[in-house]
């Protein structure tokens, strides 16, 4: 696995985000995957401190077709969400277990109506080869302002 | 109609906003009534700021807010606690600026300099000298920073009450302390910990409109219809013999018919404290956690940890804004910002000595339902945000808190009744009536 396809691969991750593709999305995850957003700097333990998100799967699918129902009223009028992303870098690589991990830096708008929120953080995939491809293990999100009151936050980033 | 501005300066006007079954709109989207609960109904009431296992050591203080008032909640050098106001005698600096941290043995403000014992008093002045003279003895610098009222600390949790005189700690709460001293009991060794730093969210509405939302048991089904019935459709999906996931656990019972809702029962106590979830509620059939039964009896005996388990109360309100859940162990507080704006902290405890699992479903709950991006949170503050704009229509002026009001309700204390009933918010009503006209002139 080269470092320009495993890049290619978070920046298409990035892409079906903003083109709203979720099923496509969610299809890059692999079955036992985390989608997580630190709540702390730093923070180490997703399961006894406390998170914005740390969404397996089936929460993820939860999130994906909310979205798109009649009476789901917080997306009437419907999010739109953009990232501007840093050249993701490879951070670690274990070619023998396919094994590797990518982090970039990230500007984030989500839009409703008239109100439009940015967000800058950082994002860590950990990324697994599989006989289907490459399927993400955890997508970790480490926003700049983790710990700030925040309206709503409805779409990934 | 709406009010026009300085309406609102006698306790007659005030009572008019609050009828036996409606309140006024003015109650949600005037500044001037807003003013006046910053500074009647958030001085004459007993306000949580806190818990004791923030501050642990001497020196290790909290800041937080009641109503404006920027406080600090410090350990005192004799491992006692001191409530006092934020701002230094000199310039009105705010002396410490983190949500928490340890001052060491005295506070110092970064302005001058100027030195507080942790209990408040004035203690050093660089270039004393200056105040030589007899006139600062005078001033209100000379009293240093300046404790609130009075403070209390039941079983760990800290409340405080800005008005020197007032009602004593247990005769404002009563009975309903039962709800804080059951979430300390579900701990074996009985001892709490915050586990964390707090969700925060800020949501564009007023604050009692989180408040009553969580006494409101019409809604579930209807507003969360999108989240957890979407969360129910995906995990019926799921093959035959999966193990029901935690999250779908937490998420299904939201989503249960009105009969659950009704039968799951209320009760009102005094001053506006009341709980939904007396006979059965949607934190009553999560999956038993291994261990922890038989930790519980070995510390209580059989029928005391029954005792203990077996209540299983919803939603407590601790008026005027904090709400609390025993069996899944969070506590929320609902901040007022201003008039349409409010910040929700929601914090999660650890049942000191129980098993692991037990914290990991209560974060798992807190994020699920209470952050910023919980899909239940954007139902309910879509809905409030709603209310929030809708309210300003002058095709109306009242809210309606009318559902199951009987005549002979006003001033009943430990009344149970069908969990759909509005009565608590009503209650609610009368409570913010009474602490918010005490103080005012006739």
């Amino acid at each position: 696995m080269t470092d320009a396809e495993l890049m290619a691969f978070v920046v298409n991750e990035v892409e079906l985000l903003d083109r709203q593709a979720y099923e496509e999305w969610l299809a890059l995850f692999a079955e036992d995957a985390h989608y997580w957003m630190p709540l702390s700097h730093g923070q180490t333990d997703a399961r006894l401190q406390p998170s914005l998100m740390y969404e397996d799967t089936l929460l993820l699918k939860v999130r994906i077709e909310r979205l798109k129902g009649a009476r789901t009223f917080s997306q009437q009028p419907a999010s739109r969400g953009h990232h501007l992303i840093q050249q993701p870098v490879v951070r670690a690589r274990d070619d023998a277990a396919g094994l590797y991990t990518l982090r970039h830096a990230f500007h984030y708008v989500e839009a409703r109506g008239d109100a439009q929120q940015l967000f800058a953080g950082w994002a860590t995939h950990t990324l697994k080869r599989t006989p289907a491809g490459l399927r993400i293990v955890l997508k970790r999100v480490d926003l700049l302002n983790c710990d700030a009151a925040h309206g709503n936050i409805q779409l990934f980033m | 109609m709406s009010r026009t501005a300085s309406q609102y300066t006698t306790r007659a006007a005030v009572a008019a906003l609050v009828r036996d079954a409606e309140v006024h709109k003015d109650l949600f989207i005037s500044d001037e009534v807003f003013q006046l609960e910053m500074q009647h109904l958030f001085g004459n009431t007993w306000v949580y700021v806190g818990h004791e296992s923030q501050v642990p050591k001497p020196g290790d203080y909290i800041t937080t807010t009641v109503g404006k008032q920027p406080l600090v909640l410090v350990r005192r050098t004799d491992g006692g606690l001191a409530l006092l106001y934020n701002r230094c005698a000199h310039k009105g600096v705010k002396v410490v600026n983190e949500n928490a941290g340890h001052t060491g043995r005295f506070f110092r403000c970064p302005y001058h300099a100027w030195a507080y014992d942790l209990d408040g008093p004035l203690r050093a002045i660089p270039l004393k000298k200056g105040y030589d003279g007899g006139t600062f003895e005078q001033c209100e610098a000379h009293q240093g920073m300046v404790p609130v009222g009075a403070l209390h600390s039941h079983r760990g949790f800290v409340f405080g009450r800005l008005a020197r005189e007032g009602e004593s700690f247990e005769a404002y709460f009563g009975d309903s302390l039962s709800t804080l001293s059951n979430m300390v009991d579900r701990s074996p060794q009985g001892q709490l910990e915050v586990a964390g730093p707090p969700l925060r969210y800020l949501h564009h509405c007023n604050w009692k409109m989180l408040v009553d939302n969580q006494t409101d048991t019409c809604h579930p089904m209807v507003a969360h219809e999108s989240s957890a019935g979407t969360a129910v459709a995906v995990w019926k999906a799921a093959p035959e013999g999966t193990p029901k996931p935690m999250a779908v656990e937490l998420f299904a019972p939201f989503v249960s018919p009105y009969e659950f809702f009704e039968n799951m029962g209320i009760r009102v106590f005094q001053n506006g404290h009341g709980h939904t979830g007396v006979a059965d509620s949607i934190h009553a059939a999560y999956s038993p956690v291994p261990g922890y039964w038989e930790q519980m009896q070995a510390a209580y005996g059989e029928e005391r940890a029954w005792q203990i388990l077996g209540e299983v109360r919803h939603n407590t309100i601790y008026f005027p804004h904090v709400m609390v859940k025993g069996p899944i162990q969070t506590l929320r507080v609902f901040k007022p910002l201003a008039a349409n704006q409010t910040l929700v902290e929601s914090w999660a405890f650890r049942l000191v000595g129980a098993p692991d699992l037990l914290l990991e479903r209560t974060h798992m709950y807190n994020r699920l339902i209470n952050a910023p991006t919980s899909v239940v949170g954007h139902d309910d503050h879509e809905v409030y945000e709603r209310s929030q704009q809708g309210l300003h229509s002058q095709g109306s002026d009242w809210v309606n808190v009318g559902r199951l009001y009987v005549a002979d309700e006003h001033g009943k204390t430990n009344l149970t009744t069908n969990g759909t009933s509005e009565l608590q918010m009503r209650a609610q009503y009368r409570a913010w009536l009474k602490y918010t006209t005490m103080t005012m002139e006739d």
